[in-house]
């Protein structure tokens, strides 16, 4: 598990410096990263591969949008950051490797499933948005009523 | 507000250079939409149209005047120069910056250099590599190998992506050197476990990124963008893919 947490981190704050992120959102993406992977890590086994990356998901872009906020910076930089660990980039890979083979059956059970997750994780970060905007707008409706 | 005070061709210009640096370096289609109206409403112009695709931003603000086009030849990703022109396009919402001066500060962002120079770069995808052979379930005994592979393959893409300037091409050679090394040290008995070391170093490579944005763009009904995100993206994994099988099928 602690191997887990430290590969996690680093393999995010190293994606960073791949999608050339500002240098003072690195540390913050490792743990973004760190954040999603532990959630995902820890729920897939009772609640299958498609809701853990919906819940992790939903919780990176409640966490990116914080940090938005805090540092000043563009959602996108944490929330893609924080992701990475999650997007099924190997799975698609294995996909394809399974159709190159002709192993079509397998070859398709694993196309099926990447985009299942990949539509997990959009709805994750469309969700966390959501939230996100309900809450402000409660949030800041007292403001709005006094002007 | 200042009303009108600009001549439009130039509003126009800011909006379409903003959208653009914006879009080839990996910003969300609606954020790029969302910035381009934003500018154009800052500058006095309240109604602004944009059809935005991953390779042509078209750009109109009024009835009278014609709508422009601009096209995008190559995508990257380069989170900082997006997170500079969104600081740009706030200072011009503030009402401190002419378009003119809006135009020279994108196009210094445009030229600007990379963040990080290459040789980090290689060290953090080799890195990247050895630790998503971890996560996904390898031992330690492999780390090396799949660091050593995650370097070479991501040398090679870039590599290869300057000598030919087909991403195709350059995407199957680096996964098949990947390939080639990982059976390679598995045969020496540096690795173990050779498809961890695979996966692993092939992860720096694989579009995982552009799926979930283009079922993003799908959701959010920018129908052209996402279908021809996901098209990249297949082809993109499809080269990875390609390139591996050819070395598992023939060893």
């Amino acid at each position: 598990m602690l191997a887990q947490l430290f590969t996690s981190f680093i393999a995010t704050a190293a994606f960073g410096i791949l999608f050339h992120a500002p240098r003072r959102s690195l540390l913050q993406c490792g743990f973004v990263g760190m954040l999603g992977w532990l959630v995902y890590y820890s729920t897939t086994g009772s609640m299958g591969p498609v809701s853990a990356n919906l819940l992790a998901t939903v919780l990176i872009g409640i966490v990116s949008q914080g940090f938005a906020r805090l540092y000043k910076m563009p959602v996108i930089i944490f929330s893609v950051a924080g992701i990475i660990p999650l997007v099924p980039g190997g799975m698609a890979y294995n996909a394809m490797r399974q159709f190159v083979q002709h192993n079509y059956p397998q070859a398709l059970e694993l196309a099926i499933s990447t985009l299942m997750i990949a539509g997990a994780i959009a709805v994750g970060l469309v969700l966390s948005e959501v939230i996100n905007q309900i809450f402000r707008s409660i949030r800041f409706r007292p403001h709005i009523k006094k002007q | 507000m200042n009303n009108h005070s600009y001549p439009t061709p130039e509003i126009v210009e800011v909006c379409l250079l903003a959208g653009k640096l914006m879009m080839q370096n990996g910003a969300e289609t609606y954020r790029v939409e969302d910035t381009m109206s934003r500018i154009a409403l800052a500058y006095g112009i309240p109604e602004s149209h944009s059809y935005v695709t991953p390779t042509g931003i078209f750009f109109a603000i009024n009835n009278s005047e014609p709508a422009k086009l601009i096209r995008i030849v190559e995508r990257t990703t380069d989170l900082h120069k997006v997170t500079e022109v969104n600081s740009i396009s706030r200072k011009i919402s503030t009402g401190n910056l002419s378009p003119r001066d809006a135009v020279k500060e994108l196009s210094k962002i445009e030229c600007g250099p990379l963040r990080y120079s290459n040789r980090v770069q290689l060290v953090a995808a080799a890195l990247a590599s050895g630790c998503f052979m971890i996560m996904f379930g390898g031992v330690w005994r492999d780390f090396p190998a799949a660091v050593l592979c995650g370097c070479i393959g991501f040398a090679s893409v870039q590599y290869f992506h300057r000598l030919v300037r087909v991403k195709f091409f350059s995407e199957f050679s680096a996964s098949f050197l990947i390939g080639l090394l990982a059976a390679l040290l598995t045969i020496a008995g540096w690795g173990q476990m050779m498809d961890k070391i695979i996966i692993g170093s092939v992860m720096p490579l694989v579009p995982g990124l552009l799926i979930t944005n283009a079922i993003r763009d799908l959701m959010a009904g920018h129908l052209v963008s996402g279908l021809s995100k996901g098209a990249d993206a297949c082809l993109t994994s499809f080269g990875i893919g390609a390139g591996v099988a050819v070395i598992i099928t023939y060893m």
